[in-house]
């Protein structure tokens, strides 16, 4: 009874209480936004000039122009070709690295230097190494493939050691008992554990590849990027339109394939089906 | 009859079916292929291959020693406008992308069109990379910090939206149901039904794109959009490597200190 009458009396319960850290850290948000802004010179006035300027900007796009389909298409071709170049070279660079990298089969002294040269690879954008290789290889394509190269190093061999780094030992321990080499327990202990994750993480790049193959053009490595660019640079609208519709069908591709890629190679859809 | 007789003397047992060996083979092959085809065709001047490594020791050579007197006049400045793009820009996607994702969740929006019209503005958004969107936003607001960080968020809003879209149709029924039998009205559904439950995905997916869109600002200055590429592009240009170096140098120092603030932010909170 007691517990009844001073749940009555008891001032009512607020179902959701005002959290002043969150509202705290809202406003801390706002001000940030405003000092940004502010520090970066973004103005009212200019977002108009702006909007005039791109009202004439989309005029100028539109008709696409796809008169010089052949600089088009060549671009377009060598920029797969780069990216499926990058795509295979990076993928048996970084078989070995993500191998070494991983921090349950390998000893530190190995793992660590791994680590820092995938690291090294993931820092930079495409784009960035790419200077570096024209400075070394030249201009042309030779240097997109380095670049998206060192790319695919960086994000293959970091994820492909995470997914090493996560099997079951227990496949492995079985084969060492059986006298196995250590390429044999790679290859029948490791390998089948984390294949179906590994051609998930190839065929992403894959797609990632194709995407800055577009671009690494603009700093002279091959590609449709170097068309694009130099068209922007004349004005060329109409032009960089009808690239910009191209690359975007390509991606868009890419994009369904890769999909199709991994469908196949995912086996949990064939594994887990009878579970759920 | 026994067991034992009905089995056959051998069995092969093989790990996938004929359908799936088939697929996979087809896959190789397509493989094999593309790579044939593109080293045959692929224009490559063998002449450039041959001087590389002095190419590369030339470099090296004057890139060191680092221009470090180079940090406080050129590269600190254009290091922080670099984070604000990244940040500002990230911000801007957050705010574009919530409408957008919650009109492409299937259980929060039930009309198959305006699904249709969310889905394909954010695979747009995802299919122009940040270069080509610096590129329009230069065209159109002049170069500077704030085609930038319109590129930067431009591109996000398909990356972010895509996932908010994702993680709200995977939100439990359960919990929406109880709140709309109290009678709440749809603001209140939202904050207090979908937006506890999606938050965990929400932080991670934007710590995750701010990581990101710290190392794509840092190129967007190579084509006028403000931020550390400028100063990399100026270098660049004038054959300055020692200075190039230097400016390398910090982006790899930001881009690592991103990455180590991220996970941390990401344990604390997870």
């Amino acid at each position: 009874m007691h517990e009844i009458a001073r749940m009555l009396t008891a001032a009512p319960r607020v179902a959701f209480p005002p959290n002043w850290g969150v509202r705290v850290g809202w406003i801390a948000l706002a001000a940030y936004v405003i000092y940004a802004c502010s520090l970066l010179d973004f103005t009212w006035a200019r977002f108009l000039v702006g909007l005039d300027n791109g009202a004439r900007f989309i005029g100028r796009m539109f008709p696409p122009n796809f008169s010089r389909w052949e600089i088009l298409l060549k671009g377009l071709t060598e920029s797969v070709e780069i990216a499926v170049l990058a795509s295979a070279l990076g993928i048996l660079v970084s078989l070995p690295i993500g191998l070494f990298a991983a921090r349950n089969l390998m000893p530190f002294w190995v793992t660590w230097p791994s680590r820092m040269l995938i690291a090294v690879c993931r820092s930079f954008h495409p784009v960035i190494v790419g200077i570096v290789f024209v400075k070394a290889l030249g201009f042309g394509a030779l240097s997109g493939i380095a670049a998206l190269t060192v790319a695919s190093v960086g994000f293959i061999g970091k994820l492909f050691a995470e997914a090493i780094e996560e099997i079951s030992l227990k496949q492995v321990e079985a084969l060492r008992a059986t006298g196995a080499s250590f390429m044999n327990t790679i290859t029948f202990g490791v390998l089948p554990q984390v294949f179906g994750r590994f051609m998930g993480f190839a065929t992403y790049q894959l797609d990632s590849n194709l995407r800055n193959s577009t671009m690494v053009g603009i700093v002279g490595a091959g590609g449709i990027g170097g068309a694009l660019f130099a068209a922007f640079q004349r004005f060329d609208y109409d032009f960089v339109c009808a690239m910009l519709l191209s690359i975007i069908v390509l991606i868009f591709l890419g994009e369904v394939l890769a999909t199709q890629v991994r469908a196949i190679f995912l086996e949990r859809s064939t594994l887990d089906a009878g579970k759920e | 009859m026994s067991l034992a007789l009905q089995m056959p003397a051998h069995r092969t047992w093989r790990r996938f079916t004929p359908g799936q060996r088939l697929a996979r083979f087809a896959v190789y092959l397509a493989i094999v292929t593309a790579v044939v085809v593109s080293i045959q065709t692929i224009e490559v001047i063998p002449e450039f291959m041959l001087d590389a490594p002095e190419q590369m020791a030339d470099l090296l050579k004057r890139m060191w020693p680092l221009a470090f007197a180079y940090y406080p006049k050129g590269v600190h400045e254009a290091l922080v406008e670099t984070l604000h793009i990244a940040t500002l820009g990230t911000v801007m996607a957050v705010v574009m992308a919530f409408p957008v994702g919650l009109m492409a969740a299937r259980n929060m929006t039930h009309s198959r069109i305006i699904n249709t019209i969310a889905k394909l503005l954010l695979i747009s958004s995802r299919s122009v990379n940040s270069l080509v969107w610096a590129l329009l936003f230069v065209a159109v607001f002049g170069p500077g910090a704030l085609a930038g960080t319109l590129a930067i968020a431009f591109r996000s809003v398909g990356f972010i939206g895509k996932l908010i879209g994702e993680a709200v149709e995977e939100a439990n029924a359960g919990t929406i149901d109880a709140l709309h039998a109290t009678g709440a009205p749809w603001l209140s559904v939202l904050t207090k039904g979908y937006w506890p439950q999606i938050q965990p995905a929400f932080w991670s997916v934007v710590l995750f794109r701010w990581d990101i869109n710290v190392r794509e600002s840092a190129v967007l200055g190579l084509v006028g959009a403000g931020g550390i590429g400028m100063a990399l592009d100026t270098s660049m240009n004038l054959f300055q490597w020692d200075r190039v170096a230097m400016v390398l140098v910090a982006i790899f120092a930001v881009v690592i200190v991103a990455e180590i603030a991220v996970t941390f932010i990401r344990k604390k909170i997870m």
